[in-house]
């Protein structure tokens, strides 16, 4: 039996998960989830996502084996390379997903929370490309460090309006945007980002994401003959990291999902219940969500998604944590030693890589190579300085 | 307080009048003043909100209020401190977030608002299907909790949720959170009617509801209305002497 759990109608991972929700909102994620279980057992709705992955998004995303930092660090290091997909990240798997979706189910518009900007882009492009209207809510923080992405979400037709409210990042725009989905949700489908909120979407937005790990495992095996000993993504609300664990949770791999020291919900919070689910949280003594501070902004979440909140207490995965200087480090490495910039936030898993390696000797890592850091050039611009 | 908050509402709907509950974010400067001009000036009973970091059913007003109130230091334990020693003569009900419950645990919170004299309890993101355990707890402790009815709501949930329901059924005024709008919204009528065919519970409209007007229209078909960001602006800009007099021109307007 599969250690991948299949929620049922309580949306429950073990403990975690549920659908913490206004009234208003029940009957429209009740309504969701049967739609997509509906569009799931509909060969002709996967035929149709399969074909809009390959021809616009570009998969299968290829694997590297990075040769110099294998020998660097004595382990053999291998990039899923979801930063080749369009876009520039993995989020585009479950977009396509969510809004093929929303037009099945006759809905005209979208709303979406982004923090880095990642998931705001792909949501644009995808209304873009299906004729959806699109409001992206983004924390005005967020909006100042990721200005390059606010102007493509609004090249690509999209309404993005900074959120001003509480910590002006990610866990504010996703709480605007379910005010907007309450106010609007006969017409609008809300296009979550990640693996949280409430049921369906963990559960959802993970079988939209599966396809990473589903590739890499054929990959791996194609490349290695067996699976790698050690998988490992970074973790923010944790969309990357289901999808790649999704690949090898049955295998006897090792799963690491790498938090940010200044965002570490599995590794220093408590059980709790935000934005619809319940899930490890940062918190304080009296349940006030606490900020989160990291240097990326798609990793700055107070919370994560519940299925690794399940993963971690039944000890099948773990979540250690990295700071931001040695995100900047491993950043810099991963470019000087392989050419490739990452996101930020795969700089994350990067980080305990090189951190960990000589625990590791001899090992094979499968890293998930979320997404590309293109965004992110401007900003460490302004930390590294002028390098000479 | 011996009067539960059903029999309190029961006894102004069996006297042929219609019900008023103003809200108020407990934590915010003056709010004990703004809460007591309420009761002073015809309310039937007192929402005190506890504030959240996170309000997603909130509006610009009442999530202002709120903030303002944390960054003051305000916490859940305090404002319940305050409200014990507060005896101002009419029901109390705590609006809050279900985080704050879950973090005390159901049990603690149930009895911290039984020792703070608080009848009834209105959880906005906790639905039905996630109610039990709360529910049950404050069963236990003699808590009622009020629920929620949604105009998105179809006819085979409503009986559900009213059945649970307990003390009133707070029928929401709109598709959207909390604030004031121009008009009341066609949808805060129609599902007020479609509650009452449901329940015998007092049918109260919230979120939307504005100014005299639109609690006189609400009522046409619900038994009364619950008023928040109206209140609460007032609060913020005028303090409790403005609320006082507003309470008292929505009470004037209802009993006309």
């Amino acid at each position: 039996m599969s250690v991948l759990v299949t929620p049922g109608s309580d949306g429950r991972f073990g403990e975690f998960g549920g659908r913490f929700v206004p009234e208003t909102l029940v009957p429209a994620c009740q309504e969701l989830e049967a739609a997509f279980n509906d569009a799931w057992a509909d060969p002709s709705f996967r035929k149709d996502l399969d074909d809009v992955l390959r021809e616009y998004a570009g998969r299968p995303s290829i694997i590297t084996e990075c040769h110099n930092l294998s020998e660097q660090l004595g382990i053999r290091l291998i990039l899923k390379r979801e930063d080749l997909n369009h876009t520039g990240s993995h989020k585009i798997n479950n977009v396509l997903g969510q809004t093929l979706l929303a037009k099945r189910m006759g809905k005209k518009r979208i709303v979406a929370e982004t923090g880095a900007g990642q998931h705001g882009v792909a949501s644009a492009t995808a209304a873009a490309l299906f004729g959806l209207e699109c409001k992206v809510y983004m924390g005005a923080v967020d909006v100042a460090r990721q200005e390059l992405n606010v102007f493509r979400m609004r090249l690509l037709g999209s309404d993005v309006e900074a959120v001003t409210s509480g910590s002006q990042t990610l866990k504010d725009a996703v709480n605007e945007a379910m005010r907007d989905w309450v106010a609007t949700v006969e017409s609008t489908h809300y296009c979550l980002g990640s693996v949280m909120g409430p049921h369906p979407y963990p559960f959802m937005v993970r079988q939209f994401h599966r396809v990473i790990g589903t590739e890499a495992f054929e990959q791996c095996n194609d490349l290695l003959g067996t699976n790698p000993d050690v998988v490992v993504a970074c973790v923010g609300g944790g969309s990357n990291a289901m999808g790649i664990f999704s690949g090898f949770v049955d295998t006897p791999a090792r799963l690491i999902g790498v938090e940010p020291a200044g965002g570490a919900a599995v590794g220093r919070g408590q059980p709790g219940v935000v934005h619809g689910m319940k899930s490890y949280l940062m918190q304080d003594e009296y349940g006030q969500v606490q900020e989160a501070h990291s240097i990326s902004a798609g990793l700055d979440y107070p919370g994560v998604g519940p299925e690794h909140s399940y993963l971690s207490s039944i000890g099948r995965a773990e979540y250690p944590t990295v700071t931001d200087d040695e995100v900047i480090e491993a950043f810099q490495l991963m470019a000087r030693s392989e050419g490739i910039i990452p996101a930020l936030e795969c700089a994350h898993a990067m980080a305990w890589i090189a951190r960990e390696a000589h625990t590791m000797q001899g090992k094979t890592v499968l890293m998930n190579l979320s997404g590309r850091g293109d965004k992110d050039v401007g900003q460490m611009m302004n930390v590294l300085g002028g390098l000479k | 307080m011996t009067e539960t908050l059903e029999s309190t509402l029961r006894a102004r709907i069996d006297a042929g009048g219609k019900c008023l509950v103003p809200y108020i974010t407990g934590g915010y400067p003056g709010w004990v003043d703004s809460l007591r001009a309420c009761a002073a000036n015809g309310a039937d009973a007192i929402e005190i909100g506890l504030p959240f970091s996170d309000p997603v059913m909130d509006g610009p007003v009442i999530q202002a209020s709120s903030q303002v109130s944390l960054d003051g230091g305000a916490t859940p334990i305090s404002i319940l401190h305050e409200v014990r020693t507060l005896d101002v003569g009419v029901p109390l009900i705590v609006m809050c977030y279900y985080n704050t419950v879950f973090h005390a645990g159901h049990e603690r919170f149930a009895h911290d608002l039984v020792a703070a004299g608080v009848s009834a309890a209105i959880i906005p993101d906790l639905p039905l299907e996630e109610s039990a355990d709360w529910c049950a707890a404050a069963d236990a402790a003699g808590i009622e909790t009020v629920m929620l009815a949604a105009p998105t709501a179809p006819d085979e949930r409503l009986p559900r949720v009213v059945a649970r329901a307990r003390g009133m059924v707070y029928s929401v005024g709109l598709l959207g959170v909390t604030g004031e709008r121009d008009s009341l919204s066609s949808t805060a009528t129609a599902l007020a009617a479609r509650v009452k065919k449901v329940t015998t519970k007092p049918v109260l409209v919230g979120v939307g509801v504005s100014n005299p007007e639109q609690a006189v229209e609400a009522s046409k078909v619900a038994d009364g209305v619950i008023m928040g960001a109206a209140v609460v602006r007032r609060m913020m800009e005028g303090g409790s002497e403005a609320v006082g007099s507003f309470i008292r021109e929505v009470r004037t307007a209802l009993d006309a």
